[in-house]
């Protein structure tokens, strides 16, 4: 079936790689002109000017900046991210517990808060401009309102200072207990839920309620269906488009935006492993945590546009 | 009524009453409660370690690019955790005299040239191998090979030979040196299985535990280990962990929420705050370390002694100890050392603020227009705001400040040891001459404030070789005359070690060395039954 929405999900695709193509000059350029040279961090204030220039050469530092990007590339392109240059170890393998751990943090933060931002978006739209509508929509912005890192330390201080019912630090290890692991990221996932949850519970009702003006939802009324139905049967379906691209958003955010609520519960992810190696002048570490950060965003944001896309019938279904 | 109060001590210590009770009996047998404290103090040592548990800390100054290397030790967490797992060749006691450890004796020749190590026999290593003289000389080889980037580094070049005789290690030193074995003390100089040759980051040695978790960054674990060597005085705790958390308030709530026994640099402004909380003490203690504007001799306008020495008059030392140490901390006095230094001489006159003074020597150096301060957060804690107060007390004496705020980011390799005039750190040393050979000397790498003067190398190196400590303590207030009245450091304030521990810890000892008792409190502390 050579159907529009396999040349589009391509077309999507292709520009992704393109996007992506384009960040890692960014990435490179930026960590190019980052103060400070990379032997000089290496070796200390008592490098002598033989050991720089030997591990300049060492280093490849001094072939032109273009040669050592495409180095890069080809090493990124066939899975070899290098060795980080303060530990001598090999990039990927040390990304991958780090990875992990962001990620089991993202998943159950989204588990919370991408239903519960939905529930809640309907039931805004169900009781629209009454008393539940307001209460939500009040309590969700005042909580995106606050800053995260305030959030987290009034977490901390009313969960785990006060009541102790959960760790202030969330620091988790391979082999930890999966009930352990779960109290351990209870604060941090809540404080994610709290800063992502707004945003998504507006974008939902916001759609919905968009869709609700239309003449069919009028029919639908008119045929006697109950508020629910309505909005379950008839709103919701038409309005999903616009609810997975910012679910989407927010989950990007939930794996790409967590450093500083991962500074604050001290938990291991990428976020603090990126700003260890960004003041060491780790910079082997510091581009690929960026084209990580920046893959997960880019392909995120592709997933939405296709699941955009195949939601609408008129694409799915064409003439 | 001692008798009493002796009695009724025993029984806290046995766990038969409550310090509060016992508090109480002692306020109405009239006694103060601050005697009546240490008297509880005594008693709990007097009881005896207790066996058993996971005693915890946490600790900033820990990175995932740390190493079990020694030789690589830098910041404040493999520092204290090699304290746990690491055994040293001699040890500073916390009353400041030297402590044997896996030297039983060193003696030397008179000259102070070649000094000889006996090697203590029956301490094992934790792979079960036994500590020879062997172990020790490859110990103290990789130390002084450039290859190994050890810390250690500096002192080790002065090393010519090293040599094993049976039981004993002679070493020959290129110049004199009365302070090698304190030299020894140096917390890189772990002693490893063939001095770390075959691994240097295997994380074996003689401590008290063994390493069972490293996770650079994250968290270290060690386990007591079975045969060492002095299990009555070190080891009391069954296991031991450490776990980074370098945000302070993460630090504090960590504590008070009983995740952790202890804490390390609880920030001054925050001090009394955690006075108040149930059961957390404060342990704060001064030591070696200080905060200084540091200025190169050798570059205009501070090339100038009347500018350097306006600018050290403008300074106002009372105003920062009180607002930016709030007390804990001590006054400077333009040179480096301290009473936690042997040797130091209390008579120099303490230098003040004097904003009359500063103006005659400003207008003396003929200097106008600004100067230029950097600093910058990570300079020490506070420092933008100290560098602020500073041009408000030069402001006093007619002397324009410009001020301007660095990134952190590339502060030390950008900014400090580098720019003419800028705020800095640093955490001290042991012994007078390792500081004045470390920043002092001409050839030092870490010269920061540019101080060539080849006299006072000199007197450096001739006061390292004299063995008279009354010559040499003399010799010692010379040099810090010139550099007090020459060189370019203006050291307003000597900070405290400032840590903190939750209910339960008991077993703590002040140690002027280092934070944490000398990084020992995981080792030399226990938890309370």
């Amino acid at each position: 079936m050579s159907s529009p929405i396999l040349t589009l999900v391509a077309q999507r695709i292709a520009l992704g790689l393109l996007l992506l193509l384009a960040v890692s000059v960014l990435i490179f350029a930026g960590t190019q002109i980052l103060p400070g040279d990379v032997a000089q961090s290496i070796l200390g204030q008592s490098a002598t000017p033989a050991s720089l220039a030997n591990l300049r050469e060492e280093l490849g530092l001094n072939d032109p900046a273009y040669i050592r990007y495409f180095r890069w590339l080809g090493g990124v392109v066939t899975g070899d991210l290098g060795t980080a240059l303060s530990s001598r170890q090999d990039i990927a393998t040390s990304i991958g517990g780090r990875l992990w751990n962001t990620l089991f943090l993202a998943f159950w933060a989204a588990v919370v808060s991408v239903p519960l931002a939905i529930i809640l978006g309907l039931l805004a739209v169900r009781y629209r401009n009454g008393f539940v509508d307001k209460l939500i929509s009040g309590l969700a912005l005042a909580s995106t309102s606050l800053p995260e890192f305030f959030i987290g330390y009034l977490l901390v201080y009313f969960f785990a200072v006060k009541m102790q019912w959960f760790p202030g630090i969330s620091t988790v290890y391979d082999g930890m207990p999966f009930g352990e692991r779960m109290a351990a990221i209870a604060l941090p996932a809540t404080a994610l839920t709290l800063v992502v949850l707004a945003h998504m519970m507006r974008m939902t009702r916001a759609a919905i309620l968009n869709v609700m003006q239309s003449a069919y939802v009028e029919t639908a009324e008119l045929k006697g269906l109950s508020a629910f139905d309505v909005i379950r049967k008839h709103a919701f379906p038409n309005a999903i488009a616009p609810i997975i691209n910012v679910v989407m958003l927010n989950l990007a955010f939930l794996i790409v935006g967590v450093v500083v609520v991962e500074v604050i519960f001290v938990y291991p992810g990428m976020g603090q492993y990126l700003v260890d190696h960004v003041s060491k002048r780790d910079v082997p570490v510091v581009q690929a945590v960026g084209l990580i950060f920046a893959a997960v965003y880019i392909g995120l944001n592709i997933i939405a546009d296709i699941a955009a896309i195949i939601a609408n019938p008129r694409l799915r279904h064409p003439k | 009524m001692s008798n009493e109060l002796d009695f009724l001590s025993r029984r806290v210590a046995a766990g038969k009453m409550n310090r509060r009770d016992f508090l109480g009996r002692a306020a109405a047998l009239g006694v103060t409660a601050s005697f009546a404290n240490s008297l509880l103090a005594s008693a709990a040592r007097a009881a005896g370690p207790v066996k058993g548990g996971i005693l915890k800390a946490g600790l900033v100054g820990g990175e995932s690019t740390n190493s079990l290397d020694p030789a690589l030790f830098m910041t404040q967490v493999p520092f204290s955790f090699g304290k746990q797992w690491g055994e040293m060749i001699v040890e500073l006691s916390p009353d400041g005299a030297l402590e044997y450890r896996i030297a039983e004796e060193i003696g030397s020749s008179d000259d102070a040239k070649v000094w000889t190590l006996k090697i203590r026999d029956g301490i094992e290593f934790h792979n079960g191998k036994t500590v020879t003289a062997e172990d020790v000389a490859a110990t103290l080889e990789r130390h002084s090979d450039e290859g190994s980037k050890s810390g250690a580094l500096g002192y080790m070049k002065g090393i010519d030979s090293i040599k094993v005789n049976g039981k004993e290690v002679v070493l020959t030193l290129k110049e004199a040196n009365a302070d090698l074995p304190y030299l020894l003390s140096d917390y890189h100089l772990i002693v490893q299985p063939n001095g770390g040759k075959d691994g240097a980051d295997a994380g074996i040695s003689a401590g008290p535990y063994k390493v069972t978790v490293n996770e650079p960054g994250i968290r270290h674990g060690g386990e007591r280990f079975a045969n060492y060597w002095q299990a009555d005085k070190m080891g009391h705790a069954d296991q031991v962990e450490i776990i980074v958390i370098n945000d302070a308030t993460a630090r504090t709530s960590a504590l008070q929420g009983g995740q952790v026994h202890m804490i390390n640099r609880v920030e001054p402004k925050i001090v009394d705050l955690i006075k108040r909380v149930p059961g957390v003490t404060i342990r704060n203690h001064s030591g070696p370390g200080h905060y200084v504007f540091i200025m190169h001799c050798n570059t205009a306008p501070f090339d100038n002694n009347d500018l350097r020495m306006a600018l050290k008059l403008a300074m106002d030392r009372e105003e920062m100890l009180d607002k930016i140490l709030r007390g804990y901390g001590s006054l400077g006095n333009d040179f480096p050392i301290n009473a936690s230094y042997p040797l130091f001489s209390d008579d120099i006159e303490q230098r003040k603020f004097d904003p009359d003074k500063a103006a005659f020597h400003y207008k003396k150096s003929g200097h106008s227009g600004s100067v230029l301060l950097r600093t910058s957060d990570v300079a020490f804690p506070g420092a933008v705001d100290a560098a602020q107060l500073y041009q408000q007390s030069c402001a006093k004496a007619g002397i324009t400040i410009e001020v301007k705020r660095e990134p952190g980011d590339g502060y030390w390799s950008e900014v400090w040891n580098k720019q003419p005039f800028c705020t800095s750190y640093w955490g001290g040393r042991s012994t007078q001459d390792q500081m004045y050979s470390t920043a002092y000397i001409s050839t030092a790498d870490w010269n920061d404030t540019r101080f060539l003067r080849e006299d006072f190398d000199k007197m450096v190196f001739a006061a390292r070789a004299e063995l008279d400590n009354d010559k040499r303590k003399a010799m010692y207030r010379d040099m810090a005359m010139i550099v007090r009245d020459e060189g370019g450091l203006i050291l307003p304030m000597f900070n405290q070690f400032i840590d903190a521990t939750g209910p339960k810890v008991g077993g703590w000892i002040e140690d002027p060395h280092q934070e944490l008792m000398n990084g020992y409190a995981l080792s030399k502390c226990w938890l309370e039954a």
